[in-house]
């Protein structure tokens, strides 16, 4: 391939990953170069395809969260609330209100958790190398707490269809309050570092823009549509759980650019820790799990169901043929129509940006290749 | 869900699995049927899709549309640029292996009017070929290239349909019923 | 005579090499403390107490590691490229002084032949990048051209202002003249300027471009390993160490402390040059990296002309015989404009722009 220029010069062809730092997991792109510019991109994905879609069919209900655990490793809570209102609507479960509050207490911190680890290694792709470890301080107090209830740090497998596994520890409330003053504390701190840092503002500012009609065409969600200006929140547009009950912020961004994603995950940062604080205050006392069966059945029929994860919508759509396995499952990952665009994000782009534009999309490679 | 052909026949063919899983039900409720706004989105699509809806139902908030394969270019252009459908977002696309038919599922969702409908393609197994609709959703794109890796279906018209999640060169379509599963043997 | 003089030279250039090797383990050692406190960790511990014997553990796993060179490597080149890089960042030593006495050869033209001999690196780095076959490599051996180059401008203006202070490019009559009032204070542009284009000049933070570890993997020296990508690490620390002692020599008044006898000499120098290259680690904690061309635009559109700003200014105060003080607050007046500007295109539009984000939050609740 040559282009059309005075000398003859030739597009350099660059393989980045899936062994690469910044790429996130095993994601590989085929980056065609011009000097620094990028001239095309080609992403391929599916080095970590475990066929958990397939896997699912043939495990029971209960046992398929544990696979959902390992879709998106980094908000796991997030992923196996999905499936588990799957279920549950499907079988008609009335979840008791606590594990409700539970439930949402903990996808919000996996939230935080989440998005602290989206900022520490967004840090890292622009350079700076403070930020992953000034975040890892602040996911730690959260992994910690998580490990206090689930006895997990990671892969928690907590959520049962109908409620939760067991009720949280006694002190669990204190302890949430306690971490939620020191996390804030911290992600102020956060924020400070990086957000107005002028290196990083003029890394991140114009770069990999997307206008909201192109974005919703590719299907993306999240903080990566809401960043386009686009008001989309499942907590909002779709309540699940006790959303409804619960007073917060969406934060809308405009210009759908590398920065505008950044910062909206840091305020979505601070929204979920105003959610907390009211589910602590709503929480009821009472049962934890719904009475079912010990095998859950539900009846022949089919569901689609949406959450907010902290990468945008996560959908599964499940059918039953009414046995104790589902028959299909199919999951709607939000990180693998994060990167559909990926093209139209990087053409023009330096290869620095191609880090940078990367990191603000924010995927997690065990959903996109489920 | 009695509106759905797909589900009676696959309920008919894996009998071996409902029979072995016998006894353990749960207080199962039934299927749900369509609310409220469901049901005013089916209307919706009734009317504006007339022709071409082959059988309509749905459950929950979901109102379902089954379409013909050739007609599903068409149908998803009116749902997405009739100004009373709007359903601008392709939420999901997935193929369900009903052993005598492929099924292509269309999620739709309407980000301005929030509401939702599901389109449904049946496809036959040992041809299964249905229109793209990248051109309608750019977002298609790498459903529909899973769906061809994994379960076979041909979109046709798509621009590259070429492996997405497997490997150039592996054979089978890991994701249906059919895939020799336990007898695969890759180590 | 000549045979003393040999022995003399090859005696101070081991001691030379003996003590550059203990001042590349300590940079390493007081980076990694110095980093780890800046981010809340407590950095190595366990080999030796506080840590102090881990750089000698690094430095013994690199020479035993085994020294790969890929298949298709230019294999000459690829051996050479790190002795080029190391060989002028070990000769320029030869000029600076640690005291008045501590010097192994005085030069008149000590300024110039540091500068002369600083930018054969560069040919090194390319040389690296061109023979290791990989593309990444390439990338980064472009990158330290084009870097380098650019940046050797500012940094020889820099020093020029500092020359046209001095009258003179013999560092030791350099020093010697900031007896009364060291030249940060009279210039305090010139060493911003200095530090900033000598920051680039060794590839640190927030100038790491052309090793940039997110995106090119570490640039030159991506398929280097073992002893050779040792010599590389070695050069670059040592280079870091140049830098910082040059600020400590031209701006902050060398050896000149006052009220100390003047054996304290070397020590002076070394903890002002320590503190020098404290700040420096600290910019690798706080900074994110530029952009390639962000970086050129940099050097080309704001480093230079400040530089020559600079020579101007000093012309100027010389010329009509100003007062010292007159050309620090014109150099100040300069770097708070500077920072003004940077405020008022980056930093404000940023904040202005968030806080009309936080405006229009979305917080409408469905049917209710």
């Amino acid at each position: 391939m040559t282009t059309e220029k005075q000398q003859e010069t030739v597009e350099l062809l660059l393989n980045m990953g899936p062994q690469h730092p910044a790429t996130h997991g095993v994601f590989r792109m085929v980056l065609w170069i011009d000097g620094e510019r990028v001239v095309d991109v080609e992403p391929h994905i599916g080095y970590l395809h475990r066929g958990s879609e397939k896997l699912c069919e043939g495990e029971s209900y209960a046992q398929i969260v544990t696979l959902f655990d390992r879709l998106d490793y980094i908000a796991n809570f997030n992923n196996e609330l999905v499936v588990c209102r799957a279920a549950e609507k499907l079988m008609g479960v009335e979840v008791p209100e606590r594990a409700q509050y539970i439930r949402v207490i903990l996808c919000e911190l996996n939230r935080i958790a989440s998005h602290l680890l989206f900022y520490g290694t967004y840090g890292l792709d622009a350079g700076a190398m403070t930020p992953v470890l000034y975040a890892f301080r602040e996911r730690e107090r959260i992994q910690n707490l998580f490990e206090a209830v689930s006895g997990a740090r990671m892969m928690h497998n907590f959520f049962r269809i109908g409620g939760v596994n067991e009720d949280v520890p006694p002190d669990f409330g204190q302890r949430v309050r306690r971490i939620m003053g020191e996390l804030r504390r911290g992600m102020e701190e956060c924020d400070r570092l990086l957000s107005f840092n002028e290196i990083f503002l003029s890394r991140t500012r114009g770069i990999g823009a997307i206008d909201a009609e192109t974005a919703i065409d590719y299907g993306l969600t999240g903080p990566n549509l809401r960043a386009c200006g686009v008001p989309y929140d499942v907590r909002k547009d779709d309540p699940y759980e006790v959303y409804d009950r619960l007073e917060f912020d969406v934060p809308v961004a405009e210009h759908g650019d590398c920065w505008d994603r950044y910062w909206l995950r840091v305020q979505e940062m601070y929204q979920s820790l105003h959610i907390v604080e009211q589910c602590l205050e709503q929480m009821p006392e009472g049962p934890v799990m719904a009475q079912l069966r010990r095998i859950a059945r539900p009846p022949k029929g089919e569901v689609f169901v949406h959450c907010e994860n902290p990468r945008g919508d996560l959908g599964v759509y499940l059918v039953s043929d009414g046995g104790p396995k589902p028959y299909r499952v199919k999951v709607r990952p939000p990180s693998f129509c994060s990167l559909m665009p990926l093209k139209h994000l990087m053409r023009g782009c330096y290869v620095a940006d191609c880090v940078v534009i990367l990191g603000s999309i924010d995927i997690v490679l065990g959903e996109v290749d489920r | 869900m009695a509106t759905d052909r797909g589900q009676g026949g696959a309920g008919e063919v894996r009998q071996p699995q409902a029979e072995r899983a016998a006894g353990h039900g749960g207080p199962q409720a039934p299927a749900q049927p369509l609310d409220a706004m469901g049901q005013a989105t089916l209307a919706l699509l009734q009317r504006s899709l007339g022709p071409y809806v082959v059988e309509s139902g749905g459950s929950f908030d979901q109102p379902v549309v089954q379409v013909r394969p050739k007609d599903i270019v068409e149908v998803c252009r009116i749902c997405k640029e009739r100004e009373a459908l709007d359903f601008n977002l392709l939420h999901c696309l997935s193929v369900v292996d009903y052993e005598e038919h492929l099924q292509v599922v269309y999620h739709l969702y309407s980000l301005r009017l929030k509401h939702k409908a599901v389109l449904k393609v049946d496809v036959p197994s040992d041809d299964p070929t249905v229109p793209t609709v990248t051109p309608i959703w750019r977002g298609a794109d790498w459903y529909e290239r899973e769906g061809h890796d994994l379960f076979g279906v041909v979109f046709e018209g798509h621009p590259n349909l070429a492996p997405l999640l497997l490997y150039e060169g592996f054979e089978g379509y890991p994701g249906r019923k059919s895939f020799p599963f336990h007898d695969y043997q890759e180590w | 005579m000549i045979g003393r003089e040999v022995a003399l030279a090859a005696a101070g250039l081991v001691a030379l090499f003996v003590g550059l090797s203990v001042v590349v383990l300590s940079l390493v050692w007081l980076e990694r403390k110095f980093l780890g406190r800046l981010q809340g960790r407590i950095g190595p511990m366990r080999v030796g107490p506080f840590g102090l014997l881990q750089p000698v553990a690094d430095a013994v796993k690199l020479i035993l590691k085994e020294d790969v060179v890929p298949a298709w490597a230019d294999k000459g080149l690829f051996w050479i490229a790190p002795i080029l890089m190391f060989v002028p960042s070990f000769m320029v030593w030869v000029t600076i002084p640690f005291s008045r006495d501590l010097v192994i050869r005085n030069l008149d033209m000590g300024l110039f032949y540091f500068i002369a001999v600083s930018v054969v690196s560069v040919v090194g780095l390319v040389m690296a990048g061109w023979s290791s076959a990989s593309k990444y490599a390439i990338l980064g051996g472009l990158r330290s051209a084009a870097q380098l180059v650019s940046y050797e401008i500012p940094v020889i203006m820099a020093v020029l202002g500092v020359v046209m202070l001095a009258g003179s490019m013999n560092l030791l009559t350099v020093v010697d003249k900031q007896a009364s009032v060291p030249y940060i204070l009279v210039q305090p542009l010139g060493l911003a300027v200095f530090l900033i284009a000598g920051v680039a000049e060794v590839g640190r933070t927030p100038f790491d471009i052309y090793p940039a570890e997110s995106e090119i993997v570490g640039g030159p020296f991506v398929e280097y390993s073992g002893a050779h990508w040792a010599i590389f690490f070695l050069a670059e620390y040592i280079n870091t160490f140049v830098v910082a002692l040059l600020v400590t020599l031209l701006f902050l008044g060398g050896w000149q402390w006052p009220h100390l006898p003047g054996v304290w000499a070397p020590v002076v120098v070394l903890v002002k040059t320590y503190l020098v290259v404290m700040v420096i680690f600290w910019f690798r904690a706080t900074f994110p990296r530029l952009r390639i061309d962000q970086l050129m635009a940099f050097g080309w559109q704001v480093l230079i002309p400040l530089s020559f700003v600079n020579i101007v200014l000093t012309g100027i105060q010389l010329y009509y015989r100003w007062p010292s003080w007159s050309l620090s607050l014109m150099s100040l007046g300069i770097i708070l404009a500077m920072a003004y500007w940077q405020y008022r295109t980056q930093t404000a539009p940023a904040q202005a722009l968030a806080r009309s984000y936080s405006q229009r939050a979305y917080s409408q609740r469905r049917g209710a």
